[in-house]
């Protein structure tokens, strides 16, 4: 079973992720924020992060760019999934190395659509 | 509903546009008609159906008809289909004579709001390598003037271009134009759209390399079917593709097509695929879409269609799910399709 770890200062939008997920069969965790998610990456790599860009402490772009210094590589896959909707802010997000990139609202379609899109499932 | 106005309504539409309406779809008539009903002040169906039984309730039925041949689509639907052809397609149409003219006409018959065309356009603009100096026309027609002028637009809600179309691609080829996207003007004009009802002569569409028919057929019972394929033979090519949905198949409707070996929804002609054992299929390497960069970018005489009758549409009862975050307000993505 795979593992997505779902990061978002907002617990409504952590639970709704996480209930998606789950049907499609993830295993789930979550983080309140990029540190959080840091310290969670470095204990477990997960093999998805689903990753809001404005959160506390440490927000999406720094917790990404940390992300990828760490885990050198492609793994694990990062959607981002975001209010924020503009081209600049996704071709930044590309830049830092998300995989794709979800702009808020979503439902399941779009997150099966996306996860599918990054080979996930 | 009585049962006298859904027979009304299950005739009128079989006869304009060929749908055909099981009881059991009831509901698909009361969820799309009411809404036509209200915007004409009306309180119920049975005040609808009076009022297209009308002498001067034309415009009122071909209303009706088109909000019953909505479908929904969305950019890379099915996935497959765009695989199939950039990896089977395309390489067997730059292995054949017509390299030479570098000429490529592929007909999406239920355009939509122009999802499936735009997306062989992008899929086109992607394989520049090999097609860029190659004159390539998309014909895309709707039985639905209503659809094709939001297609001709190219302009869609942030739901529709999540929905199936890469990020990559949405950056590279979109604008955004206030809460919408705008694909490009050069993807635009690759497209040509035409208000078309599969119930007319498909001769003057020309032919055609590629026609592209998704989950129309499903729609439609077996001589109709049979009927449209027939006809849509007489536009392709001997060496050309039909391509049809997944649920979709050719198998005891059809003597002029046969399934392509290993590609689910893929077509030949019998002639052609009995000339040439198996079709030309791109390399490994090559059958990948490359990663495009984030930064920006950048009709022959046919035979007549036979005359008679078979009416084209297709409907789905598939309504788009709500949104389920916090943020914005439900959206949802109708489409149409059929001709």
């Amino acid at each position: 079973m795979k593992h997505c770890l779902v990061v978002d200062d907002s617990s409504v939008i952590r639970k709704v992720a996480r209930c998606i997920l789950e049907d499609m069969s993830f295993r789930t965790s979550e983080a309140e924020n990029g540190q959080e998610a840091l310290n969670k990456c470095l204990g477990e790599m997960p093999d998805a992060i689903l990753l809001d860009w404005n959160m506390p402490v440490m927000d999406g772009i720094d917790f990404l760019l940390a992300l990828r210094k760490e885990s050198n590589g492609e793994t694990p896959k990062v959607i981002f999934c975001t209010t924020e909707n503009d081209a600049e802010h996704i071709t930044r997000a590309i830049s830092a190395g998300a995989n794709e990139y979800i702009m808020k609202p979503f439902d399941k379609d779009i997150i099966e659509a996306k996860f599918q899109e990054v080979g996930l499932i | 509903m009585t049962p006298v106005d859904f027979n009304y309504l299950r005739d009128m539409l079989k006869q304009r546009s060929g749908l055909v309406l099981a009881e059991e779809k009831q509901y698909l008539l009361e969820s799309r008609l009411m809404p036509v009903a209200r915007e004409q002040n009306m309180e119920s169906l049975s005040e609808l159906v009076a009022a297209l039984q009308k002498p001067d309730g034309e415009s009122l039925r071909k209303t009706v008809t088109q909000a019953m041949t909505i479908n929904e689509s969305f950019f890379y639907r099915d996935k497959t289909p765009f695989e199939n052809f950039r990896n089977i397609m395309i390489p067997a149409m730059l292995a054949t004579p017509r390299a030479a003219s570098r000429t490529l006409r592929i007909w999406c018959a239920a355009a939509s709001t122009g999802q499936e065309p735009y997306s062989l356009a992008i899929e086109i603009k992607e394989m520049a390598a090999q097609l860029g100096n190659w004159n390539i026309e998309i014909v895309a027609t709707d039985l639905s003037e209503e659809v094709l002028e939001k297609a001709k637009a190219g302009l869609y809600s942030q739901f529709e271009v999540q929905r199936g179309l890469p990020i990559q691609l949405m950056v590279k080829y979109f604008q955004q134009t206030g809460s919408l996207w705008q694909i490009d003007s050069s993807i635009r004009s690759m497209v040509s759209y035409k208000h078309f009802n599969l119930l007319d002569d498909y001769a003057r569409l020309g032919t055609f390399d590629i026609i592209f028919c998704r989950n129309v057929l499903i729609y439609f019972d077996p001589p109709t079917k049979t009927d449209m394929l027939a006809r849509m033979a007489q536009r392709l090519r001997p060496d050309g593709y039909l391509v049809l949905g997944a649920a979709e198949t050719v198998i005891g409707i059809s003597e002029e097509f046969k399934p392509v070996t290993d590609a689910r929804g893929l077509y030949a002609m019998q002639v052609a695929a009995a000339a040439a054992a198996a079709p030309v299929r791109a390399t490994p390497s090559a059958s990948a879409r490359p990663a495009p960069s984030v930064s920006g970018l950048g009709t022959t005489p046919a035979k007549p269609a036979t005359p008679a009758a078979a009416g084209l549409g297709a409907v789905t009862a598939t309504p788009a799910a709500p949104a389920v975050s916090g943020v914005g307000t439900p959206t949802v993505s109708g489409i149409t399709k059929l001709a």
